[in-house]
């Protein structure tokens, strides 16, 4: 209980019978990746802060007398725990887990791989709605929006059964800045965007804005609203706004000469 | 004339003495509880009745609105405390019989005749145990309370003063003691040894969880960061529970008490009281409460000139179930989103707004003053080896009298129902309890012997909950009643974890497949495994504990259950596809009341002798008729 160590203290605990010392409060996901065990994510990204939902990453923890099922991504290492990411319960925890995915999203090819992976044939569970949904409400577009977007261009409507992410009142998602973070963490495929005419259409949130085009070579290489996002922000970096990343590579190989004094070294390494 | 602040103990102390002179002083008091129930019973009208009465007549009377004291169902409720006698209750008055009540008392004289009972010595106040009996004049024939089988085996420690004082006025709280125990707390109680009494009483948390409260608040005393939180959960969302809104509505300044002394044993400076929208009064009343105990110097800055600072606010909820759960309350009061997250990291350690954090619920708090008034051993003397004191319930469903008890823990909940409540009404045989709230389970005959204790009740595969206790009696069917709950919690779950969201969902689809007799062995078996599932992994308690109803009706009903997937057939006659009702010809009296009772009119007969007969055809099986039959001649196949 009175467990008030400095942060930084290290803790051993014991995963799948071996032993590792991390950094108190590591999430056992990454400790577990350093033992390069395999733990199965759906709602999990290394960039974004643990959220818990999809609950395929259970293990099996004990301390003390006491044995329970918990998911790896938001678990945090202290002092006396043991970890079992393989038992029966376990593995019995994420079939159902995919089982329920798959009825609930019978349009994503991802979940179905991962199921059959887990030797699961068929959901015995009626697909829900018309069968076309992918989403699994994972949250991760939403983090993402909130964390390496704009934020609150998106995110959850209503509760239970019902809920689904959508932007504000499902109309024209004002505050996305078109930065398309949300479609590149989704697991399921799930969220459709696409550039087309000199707009990009984020089709999913219903939203639709400019292009904005390369100073140097006039193509198109991102949206204004994002342009506009980053320009207070950039500040001292101005050119990154105007400039497309291949033409901003090409000027940096031109700029970046020879050091001006001949003759002395590119790299040193002056360790004995 | 309102009085100054208090700006030492000398001064609580004083305006306690003038308060209590004035409570129990010269003049006769009136008391009608317009708590949510009697306001729904009439009590507005007979309240101003006796206003107006006492004023028409110029008598120097008080006229109190107070709230529930439990008995519910026989609201309005009048108390009448005049000086030299036992104070009297009178039940289900109107306002005619408030008038007539006004005009004896103006004489002297109670009505005897329709007292619902009497209190000679004033049990009710665990605080100040007082005798307030002179001379019976007249009242011998009027039973005590102890003599009424309602509150005979009732101990009231939480709903103290809940039905007694006015709820608005800080000097009735006052009057009874009130803030003595915060006073005896700052004065001679250093923190560590108010966290020491709480441990020692063996406290449990009355939300539910049970969780020793002492062992909460010294991981929060111990806890880094500052500022530190004090919180109180009156999100009360199981249907059919009603114990913290009566504590709220009827004395909020216990709350608020227990409150500060948990803020000044840990170190808080913030309080919040988290409370359901749906619960206007308690509301307003702990708002009127908060600004009352400001303006007396017992909340806010420099309280009772001791340089301890600890203010309350409110924070409403918008109606989710979910929000009862700790993490997801204190997302709502963050202004996030309801909903939860992982506990690994206690609340202590990081609770609102990521600072070391006490949450209790509202019966919790109410608890806290009479331990340190009375102290941790009086406490411990009450209740099991592991649940201490006393519990709430709010007894509903099929009881014949339903209400707000409050009993010593380790009492069995055979005593509750058939002592307390008075068994079963309607004549009809006993058959399920469910304890807990909609995540509660379903406790049968063979277990009613089990005491009120934390952990007893978890073993049998229930839980304590916050203390909802439905009644139910042989016309109940129990896949129904799994099926109704699973409803309930299928659209209460936020829906961010998958096994609550999806996993209650299918839950729930199984149980209606089962219902409308369609289900098969393997449903049920697959129902087991989904809710031992949703269980073992939903992220917070509603998730954890929402396959109760199933999983306990599946332990202690399964036979039900196969009825109906073996046999197609509803034991209790209550599943409309699997239940057909027939006249039992020979029980027929040929009243004609079943006949005028259906709704479709598919009996025909049942009058001038002629036996009743029911036309399938047209029958909806809505089962009016065999609620309506004197005989039980209406029969299910």
């Amino acid at each position: 209980m009175s467990d008030h160590a400095p942060a930084n203290r290290k803790v051993k605990t014991v995963i799948d019978g071996r032993e590792i010392e991390v950094a108190r409060d590591t999430w056992a996901l990454d400790a577990a990746a350093k033992l390069k065990i395999r733990i199965p994510t759906l709602c999990h990204h290394a960039a974004l802060t643990p959220y818990g939902a999809c609950r395929l990453c259970v293990v099996e923890v004990t301390k003390g007398k006491s044995t329970w099922l918990t998911t790896a991504c938001d678990l945090p290492i202290r002092e006396g725990l043991s970890i079992c990411t393989n038992s029966p319960a376990v593995l019995a925890a994420r079939r159902m887990t995919l089982e329920l995915l798959w009825a609930q999203a019978p349009a994503s090819e991802e979940i179905q791989a991962l199921a059959r992976e887990m030797g699961i044939a068929k959901p015995r569970f009626a697909a829900r709605g018309d069968g076309e949904n992918r989403c699994i409400l994972c949250g991760l577009c939403v983090r993402a929006c909130e964390q390496l977007g704009a934020g609150g261009a998106i995110g959850f409507t209503r509760r239970g059964v019902e809920r689904t992410v959508d932007s504000p009142f499902g109309g024209q998602a004002t505050l996305c800045i078109g930065c398309g973070s949300c479609l590149a963490v989704c697991p399921t495929g799930h969220i459709r965007g696409i550039d087309r005419a000199g707009q990009r259409r984020m089709s999913t949130w219903h939203t639709e804005m400019e292009m904005a085009a390369c100073e140097s070579c006039g193509a198109l290489f991102a949206p204004l609203r994002q342009l506009e996002h980053l320009r207070p922000r950039l500040a001292e970096h101005i050119p990154i706004v105007k400039v497309c990343p291949a033409c901003r590579r090409a000027k940096a190989a031109k700029e970046t000469t020879l050091p001006a004094r001949p003759g002395a070294a590119l790299i040193r390494n002056t360790r004995k | 004339m309102p009085e100054a602040r208090m700006n030492c103990l000398a001064d609580l102390r004083g305006r306690q003495e003038r308060a209590r002179v004035a409570f129990y002083g010269p003049k006769v008091r009136l008391s009608v509880g317009v708590g949510t129930c009697g306001l729904a019973n009439g009590a507005g009208d007979v309240l101003e009745a006796l206003r107006d009465e006492v004023a028409r007549r110029g008598l120097d009377f008080t006229v109190r609105a107070t709230a529930c004291v439990g008995l519910c169902e026989m609201e309005p409720l009048v108390d009448v405390l005049a000086p030299g006698l036992p104070r009297v209750f009178y039940h289900k008055v109107d306002p005619a019989r408030a008038r007539d009540l006004v005009a004896g008392l103006a004489k002297g004289l109670h009505h005897g005749d329709w007292a619902l009972m009497r209190a000679d010595q004033d049990k009710l106040l665990v605080d100040l145990p007082r005798s307030l009996t002179g001379s019976l004049n007249g009242l011998a024939a009027v039973p005590t309370f102890e003599e009424i089988p309602f509150y005979r085996h009732q101990m009231k420690v939480a709903l103290r003063n809940c039905g007694f004082i006015d709820p608005l006025d800080v000097e009735e709280y006052l009057a009874t003691g009130g803030y003595s125990a915060l006073a005896k707390a700052m004065e001679s109680m250093p923190p560590e040894q108010i966290i020491e009494t709480i441990e020692r009483s063996g406290l449990r948390g009355r939300g539910g969880g049970g969780f020793p409260t002492g062992k909460k608040w010294r991981a929060c005393r111990e806890a880094h960061g500052e500022p530190k939180y004090v919180l109180c959960n009156g999100d009360e969302g199981d249907p059919g529970a009603f114990m913290d809104r009566s504590i709220m509505e009827g004395n909020p300044h216990a709350v608020l008490e227990g409150m500060a002394i948990a803020a000044y044993a840990i170190g808080a400076s913030y309080g919040y009281i988290y409370v359901r929208r749906e619960y206007p009064l308690a509301v307003d009343h702990l708002r009127r409460a908060i600004l009352q105990a400001e303006q007396a110097g017992l909340l806010g800055i420099n309280i009772l000139g001791r340089g301890f600072d600890f203010t309350v606010r409110i924070s409403r909820g918008a109606g989710a179930f979910v929000c009862g759960e700790s993490t997801a309350l204190m997302a709502s009061i963050e202004g996030q989103a309801g909903e939860p997250r992982a506990k690994h990291i206690h609340t202590s350690e990081k609770g609102v707004f990521g600072r070391p954090t006490t949450l209790n619920n509202v019966e919790t708090w109410a608890n806290v003053p009479v331990i340190i008034n009375q102290g941790a051993d009086w406490f411990a003397a009450i209740g099991t080896k592991a649940s201490k004191g006393t519990k709430v319930f709010s007894v509903v469903g099929k009881a014949r009298t339903t209400g707000l008890v409050e009993v010593p823990m380790g009492m069995t909940l055979r005593e509750i129902v058939f002592d307390i409540a008075g068994g079963v009404a309607g004549g009809r045989q006993f058959k399920a309890v469910q304890t807990g709230g909609p995540s509660g389970g379903c406790l049968g005959e063979d277990q009613l012997d089990l005491p009120v204790d934390f952990d007893a009740l978890t073993a049998a595969g229930s839980m304590m909950g916050s203390g909802g206790l439905i009644v139910m009696d042989d016309r109940t069917c129990m896949v129904e009643v799994a099926r109704y709950f699973t409803n309930f919690l299928r659209r209460e779950s936020c829906g961010k974890c998958t096994a609550c969201r999806e996993g209650v969902l299918r839950m729930y689809e199984l149980l209606e497949k089962i219902t409308a007799g369609q289900g098969t062995t393997a449903d049920v078996d697959l129902l087991e495994e989904v809710s031992r599932y949703v269980a073992d992994n939903s992220i917070c308690g509603l998730g954890k504990s929402a396959p109760n109803p199933t999983l306990s009706t599946l332990k202690h009903f399964r036979g039900e259950y196969l009825a109906h997937v073996t046999e197609h057939r509803c034991p209790a006659g209550v599943c409309k596809a699997l239940t057909k009702f027939t006249i039992l010809t020979a029980s027929c009296k040929a009243c004609g009341k079943c006949s005028k009772a259906c709704p479709t009119e598919a009996i025909s007969g049942g009058a001038k002798k002629v036996p009743a007969l029911i036309d399938q055809a047209k029958c909806v099986r809505c089962g009016s008729c065999r609620e309506v039959c004197p005989f039980d001649a209406v029969g299910t196949e």
